[in-house]
C-alpha cells in the first residue's frame, strides 16, 4: 500500500490571476484618473485623490462582479472604503509632521537652543536669541507636575486595583470625568483659587499645579491598566507567605509593574508638555531665566509658540515653528520610550 | 533511648482574626485618602469657579446663557453697565463641535474597521502608533498647522462647497470671506478628536464575541457581511460613546480653535463665513483686557463649560462601559 502525502492547499489565497487583476485594476484606475484630470476642469491634488479612489471603486467592482457577484462587490468596496478612511487620517498626521519639520528646521541654529530672549525680541531676525529659558521653564513645570501627579495617580490606581473599596466605582467614574476637564478650566481654577485669594502670583509652581489636574487622570488610567496586568498569583503568593498587604504591594506588585508605571508617567508628561491655555493664566510669559519656581513669571515653550503665532510676522512665526519642532521632538522621544517600556512590560508576562 | 529533654510548653494557638494589622491599616488609609483627590479637585473647581463667578450669575440670571451681547460700558460717572451673555458662544461651540463630529466619526469608524479587520499586521502596528501619537500632539501644534497649512487648502474646499451647495442656507454666506470660519475650526477639531474616537471604536470592535464572528463566517458571510451583521450592531454603542468623548474634548478645546476662528458675538449658522464662537477660546480672548467684573463673568463662563463637559463625559462613559460589558 502506497502512502500519499496530502499537500495542503489554500483555496482562499489569491491566485496569480487574481493578483494580476488587482494590479491591473489599480493601474487602470491611475490611468483613468490622469486622463480625467488632464481633460476636464477638475484639477489639483484633491481631484487626483478622490477621482483615483472613485475610479478604483468602479473598475475593481467591474472586475469582481464577474467572479463573485454583487455580494463580492460590496465586500471589495468595503475593504477599499475603510482603506480610504485610514489613508485620509494618515495623510493628516503626515501633513502635520511634515509641516513641523520642514518649516521648523529653517529656524534651527545653535543659538536657538543655547540662549534666551533677554536681548532679542520675537521680531528680530532668526539667529538672534533662543529658547533655552523656555526649555528650562517647561522642564521645571513638568517636574512640578510629576512631583504631585505621579503619587496621586499611582495611589489612586492602587486603590482601584488593590484595595477595591466601596468607593471604587465612584472613584473610577470621577477619574474618567476628570480626564475631560478642559485645560482652560484648569487654568481658570488655579487663578480663581490661588491668585485671587492668596498673595501668591503667577509662577511655575502654580502652572505645575494646573498641569497636575490634567496629568492625574492619564497617569491613573494607564497605571490602573498595568497594575491589572500583574498576575493574581503573585499577590496571592505574597499573602500566602504571610506578608501584609502593604508588603505585598510594595515588594511584589509595584516592582512587577515598574516599567508599566514608568510608561504611565511618560504618557502623562506627553499629555501636558504642550498645554498652553492653563499657562496663560498661571505662569505668564518671561524672556529670560527664572530659577525660582515660586516667584515670578516663567518662559515656557508653548507660550513662546503662542506669542510667535499671535505676533504674525515671518520671524515670529518662524520662531513658533522651530519651538514647536523642539517640543514635538521631546514629546516624540518620550512617546517612543514609553512604547518601548510598555512592550517590555507586556512581553514579560 | 530516653526522652529527657525538658518538656516544652505547648504554644498557645495564635488568635485568628480578620482585622488587618496596623501597617496595613495605615497603608489602606493613605491610599484611600489619596484616591479621593479626584473628588476633592473636581469639587474645588466647581466651588471656586462658582464663588468667583457668582456675582455675574446673580446679576445676569438666566440671561447669562440666553443673551448674546458681551460688553462692559463705563459711563462718565464711572458707573459700569455690563452685559454678559454666552448664547452666541454656546451655539458656536456646538456648531463647530458638530462639524468636527460630522467629519471625524465616519473617518474614525472606517479607520477602526480597517485596523481591526483589514490591515496586515505590520501596517496595523504602524498605524496604531500613528493614531496614538496623534493624541499626544500638543493642541497649539494643531492651531499652528490649522492656520498655516490647513487654512489655504480648506479655503479652497470651502469655495468648492459654496459653489455647488451654496443654495443650502448653511453653505451660503453674506460676503465672500472664507478664512477663519467655523468650517475650518471644525476640520481642525475633527483631526484632534479622530484619535479618541478611533481608539475607543477599535477597542469595542476588537471585543466583538468571537463565536458570533465565526458563526457569521460559517453561514457563508463575506467579511463585509460579517461586519454589518455582527460587528456594527455590537459596536454601535461604543462608537456613540467614543464620539461623545470626542465631543467633550471638542467642547473644551481652546488654543487650536482660537488660532483658526474669528470670534464674533453673533449667532451664526453659515458655517463657511468667517464668524464663529467658542466658549473656551472666548475666555482666552477676553482675558487680557478683562476688568474685575469681566473676570467674574469669565469665571462663570468657565463654570458653564466645566459643567457641560462633565455632563457629556458622564454620558459618554456610561454608554461605553455598558457596551463593553455586554460583550462579556
Amino acid at each position: 500500500m502506497s502512502t500519499t502525502t496530502v499537500k495542503p492547499i489554500k483555496p482562499w489565497a489569491a491566485s496569480p490571476k487574481d493578483r494580476a487583476m488587482t494590479g491591473l485594476s489599480f493601474f487602470l484606475s491611475l490611468a483613468v484618473t490622469a486622463l480625467i484630470v488632464e481633460t476636464t476642469p477638475m484639477k489639483g491634488k484633491l481631484a487626483y485623490f478622490f477621482l483615483f479612489f472613485l475610479s478604483w471603486f468602479i473598475i475593481d467592482s467591474l472586475f469582481v462582479i464577474g467572479k463573485s457577484g454583487t455580494k463580492g462587490v460590496r465586500d471589495a468596496l468595503a475593504a477599499k472604503v475603510t482603506l480610504l478612511g485610514a489613508t485620509i487620517v494618515s495623510l493628516a498626521v503626515f501633513s502635520i509632521l511634515w509641516a513641523t519639520v520642514s518649516r521648523g528646521i529653517k529656524g534651527l541654529n545653535f543659538n536657538f537652543l543655547t540662549e534666551n530672549m533677554r536681548n532679542a525680541s520675537l521680531f528680530d531676525p532668526i539667529g538672534k536669541g533662543g529658547i533655552l529659558h523656555a526649555i528650562l521653564g517647561t522642564l521645571m513645570l513638568i517636574a512640578i507636575a510629576v512631583f504631585f501627579s505621579v503619587p496621586m495617580g499611582i495611589l489612586t490606581a492602587l486603590y482601584l486595583t488593590e484595595i477595591k473599596g466601596k468607593a471604587a466605582p465612584l472613584i473610577q467614574f470621577l477619574v474618567q470625568a476628570m480626564s475631560g476637564v478642559p485645560s482652560v478650566v484648569a487654568g481658570l481654577f488655579i487663578y480663581a483659587a490661588i491668585i485671587l485669594n492668596t498673595p501668591l502670583r503667577s509662577s511655575a509652581f502654580l502652572g505645575g499645579l494646573a498641569l497636575t489636574i490634567l496629568m492625574v487622570p492619564t497617569v491613573t488610567r494607564t497605571a490602573q491598566e498595568v497594575l491589572n496586568l500583574v498576575p493574581r498569583d503573585l499577590r496571592e503568593a505574597g499573602l500566602a507567605m504571610g506578608a501584609t498587604q502593604w508588603k505585598t504591594v510594595a515588594l511584589v506588585v509595584v516592582p512587577a509593574a515598574r516599567s508599566g508605571l514608568i510608561t504611565a508617567t511618560i504618557l502623562g508628561i506627553a499629555r501636558i508638555a504642550g498645554e498652553t491655555a492653563p499657562l496663560l493664566f498661571t505662569v505668564g510669559v518671561f524672556d529670560s531665566y527664572n530659577f525660582n519656581p515660586f516667584k515670578g513669571d516663567q518662559g515656557t515653550i508653548p507660550t513662546v509658540v503662542w506669542r510667535g503665532l499671535i505676533g504674525g510676522t515671518p520671524e515670529s512665526v518662524q520662531r513658533a515653528w522651530t519651538s514647536i519642532m523642539v517640543l514635538l521632538t521631546v514629546v516624540l522621544i518620550m512617546f517612543i520610550t514609553a512604547r518601548a517600556f510598555g512592550t517590555k512590560a507586556m512581553k514579560k508576562k | 533511648m530516653s526522652i529527657d529533654a525538658p518538656a516544652k510548653a505547648i504554644p498557645q494557638p495564635r488568635k485568628i482574626t480578620t482585622k488587618p494589622r496596623v501597617s496595613d491599616q495605615i497603608f489602606r488609609a493613605i491610599v484611600t485618602a489619596f484616591s479621593f483627590s479626584a473628588l476633592v479637585i473636581l469639587s474645588l473647581i466647581a466651588i471656586f469657579l462658582l464663588m468667583k463667578g457668582f456675582n455675574t450669575l446673580k446679576q445676569q440670571g438666566i440671561g447669562f446663557i440666553t443673551n448674546f451681547e458681551w460688553s462692559v460700558v463705563v459711563d462718565d460717572g464711572g458707573v459700569e453697565t455690563a452685559h454678559f451673555g454666552l448664547q452666541a458662544m454656546l451655539i458656536g461651540t456646538v456648531v463647530i463641535s458638530f462639524i468636527a463630529l460630522f467629519i471625524a466619526v465616519p473617518l474614525s469608524v472606517l479607520t477602526a474597521l480597517f485596523l481591526t479587520f483589514y490591515a496586515p499586521e505590520r501596517v496595523k502596528r504602524i498605524l496604531v502608533t500613528v493614531v496614538d501619537l496623534m493624541a499626544a500632539f500638543p493642541s497649539i501644534l494643531y492651531g499652528l498647522w490649522g492656520f498655516f497649512v490647513l487654512m489655504p487648502m480648506a479655503e479652497y474646499w470651502a469655495k468648492l462647497i459654496h459653489k455647488w451647495l451654496g443654495w443650502i442656507y448653511i453653505f451660503d454666506l453674506p460676503d465672500p470671506i472664507y478664512t477663519r470660519s467655523p468650517f475650518i475650526a471644525g476640520i481642525v477639531l475633527s483631526v484632534m478628536i479622530i484619535p479618541i474616537i478611533t481608539s475607543v471604536s477599535r477597542e469595542v470592535f476588537a471585543q466583538t464575541p468571537l463565536d458570533r464572528v465565526q458563526a457569521a463566517y460559517a453561514l457563508g458571510a463575506t467579511k463585509w457581511g460579517m461586519i454589518r451583521a455582527v460587528v456594527l450592531p455590537f459596536g454601535a454603542g461604543g462608537v456613540v460613546g467614543g464620539s461623545m468623548l470626542g465631543l467633550g474634548r471638542a467642547f473644551g478645546e481652546t488654543v487650536a480653535v482660537f488660532s483658526v476662528l474669528n470670534i464674533v458675538f453673533r449667532t451664526n449658522f453659515q458655517i463657511l463665513f468667517t464668524q464663529g464662537g467658542n466658549v473656551a477660546s472666548m475666555i482666552i480672548q477676553k482675558w487680557g483686557e478683562a476688568g474685575p467684573s469681566e473676570v467674574s463673568a469669565l469665571m462663570a463662563a468657565g463654570l458653564v463649560l466645566f459643567i457641560l463637559t462633565l455632563f457629556v463625559n458622564f454620558l459618554a462613559n456610561s454608554v461605553v462601559t455598558r457596551t463593553v460589558k455586554s460583550g462579556r
